[in-house]
C-alpha cells in the first residue's frame, strides 16, 4: 500500500482506466476502419491543404488528412465531455491551464513536431500503435525519447528550481 | 493506396474513436503538462500505467482483429504502422524527448486538451505545427512521379 502512495502520490485508478479507454479508442477505430490511429501524423497532412510542396503531397498524407482532422476532432470533444461532464470542469466551472511557462510551451512544442514527424511517430504513434504492433523500431523510438525526456525535464528542473 | 473516403459512417466511425481516446487522455490527465512532467521527473509513475493500458488494449486489437474479421467492419483494408529503424528515427525520438521534456506536451494532448478549454496548449500545438513543417522542408521530397500528386486526391 505504502508503495503505492509513493509511485503514484494522485492515486492509480484514473491513469490505468484512462490508459485503457485510449486504447479503446485506437482499438476501435482499427475494428471499424483498419486505420493505424498514431497522432503526429495529423500535423504534417494538414499541411498539405496549404502547401504545395511536394513533401507535403505525398499520397501518405493527402489520402489520409480527412480522417485524421476527424480523428483529431474527435479528440477535442471527448476530452470536453469528460472535463466537462465528469472531471474537474464539472466540479469546479473551470478550464484547464498549465503553469508550464510560454516559452517552453512552444520551444518544446517545435521540438515535438520535429522530431515527432522525422522519427514518424511520438508517443502514440511509437509507443501505442507501435509497441502494439510489436515492432522492434518503435520500442527503440520509444526508449531513446524516454531517456532524453528524462534528462531535460530533470535538467530543467534544477535550472529553475522547480518552476 | 487511394484516398481513405469517408462516408457519413466511417466520419461518425473516425470521430468516436478520437472521442474514446481524448476522453482517456482526459481521465488519465495526460492533458495536463504537470503530469508529465511529473512523470519524467519520477514524482509519479501514472504515466506507465497509461502508456501500458492503452498499448495493452491495441496489441490485443491489433493481432486478433485481422485474423476473425476479413476486413475493417466498415470496409476497407487493415493498415500496418510500419516502423523503420534508421537514423532519422532515433534521431527524431531524441529531438521529440527533448521537446517533451521542456514542455511536457505531445502531439495528441495538444489538441485533446483544447477540449478542457486550456488555451496555453495553443502555444504548444502552434510549436508542434511549426516543428512538422520545418521537418517538411528540410526532408527530402518523396522519390519519382508520387510528387506529381494530383490536387484531386479527394477525402
Amino acid at each position: 500500500m505504502n508503495l503505492l502512495a509513493t509511485l503514484f502520490p494522485q492515486g492509480w485508478a484514473h491513469y490505468l482506466a484512462g490508459g485503457l479507454l485510449i486504447g479503446a479508442g485506437v482499438a476501435l477505430l482499427f475494428v471499424l476502419t483498419g486505420r493505424v490511429g498514431g497522432m503526429s501524423t495529423v500535423y504534417s497532412s494538414t499541411w498539405s491543404y496549404l502547401s504545395r510542396r511536394p513533401f507535403f503531397q505525398q499520397a501518405r498524407f493527402t489520402d489520409s488528412r480527412g480522417w485524421r482532422l476527424v480523428y483529431a476532432l474527435g479528440l477535442v470533444l471527448g476530452a470536453a465531455a469528460f472535463w466537462w461532464g465528469f472531471g474537474p470542469g464539472a466540479a469546479s466551472g473551470q478550464a484547464g491551464g498549465t503553469a508550464v511557462p510560454v516559452w517552453q510551451l512552444l520551444l518544446g512544442g517545435v521540438l515535438v513536431g520535429y522530431g515527432a514527424r522525422r522519427a514518424n511517430g511520438c508517443t502514440s504513434g511509437h509507443g501505442i500503435c507501435g509497441l502494439g504492433s510489436l515492432q522492434l523500431p518503435s520500442l527503440v523510438a520509444v526508449l531513446t525519447f524516454m531517456a532524453t525526456a528524462f534528462i531535460t525535464a530533470n535538467v530543467v528542473l534544477a535550472v529553475t528550481g522547480g518552476r | 493506396m487511394a484516398a481513405y473516403t469517408l462516408s457519413p459512417l466511417r466520419w461518425l466511425a473516425v470521430l468516436a474513436s478520437g472521442a474514446l481516446f481524448g476522453a482517456g487522455l482526459a481521465l488519465a490527465t495526460m492533458v495536463q503538462p504537470e503530469v508529465v512532467l511529473s512523470f519524467l521527473q519520477l514524482r509519479d509513475w501514472g504515466l506507465m500505467l497509461v502508456m501500458g493500458g492503452a498499448m495493452g488494449v491495441t496489441l490485443v486489437a491489433y493481432r486478433f482483429a485481422p485474423r476473425a474479421l476479413r476486413a475493417p467492419l466498415l470496409g476497407g483494408g487493415f493498415d500496418r504502422h510500419a516502423s523503420v529503424l534508421d537514423r532519422d528515427t532515433v534521431l527524431g525520438a531524441a529531438v521529440f524527448g527533448i521537446g517533451w521534456g521542456l514542455c511536457g506536451v505531445c502531439p495528441g494532448p495538444a489538441i485533446a486538451g483544447l477540449g478542457t478549454g486550456n488555451g496555453q496548449l495553443l502555444w504548444a500545438l502552434a510549436g508542434i505545427a511549426a516543428g512538422a513543417w520545418l521537418q517538411g522542408l528540410q526532408a527530402a521530397g518523396p522519390a519519382g512521379p508520387a510528387a506529381a500528386v494530383p490536387a484531386g486526391a479527394q477525402d
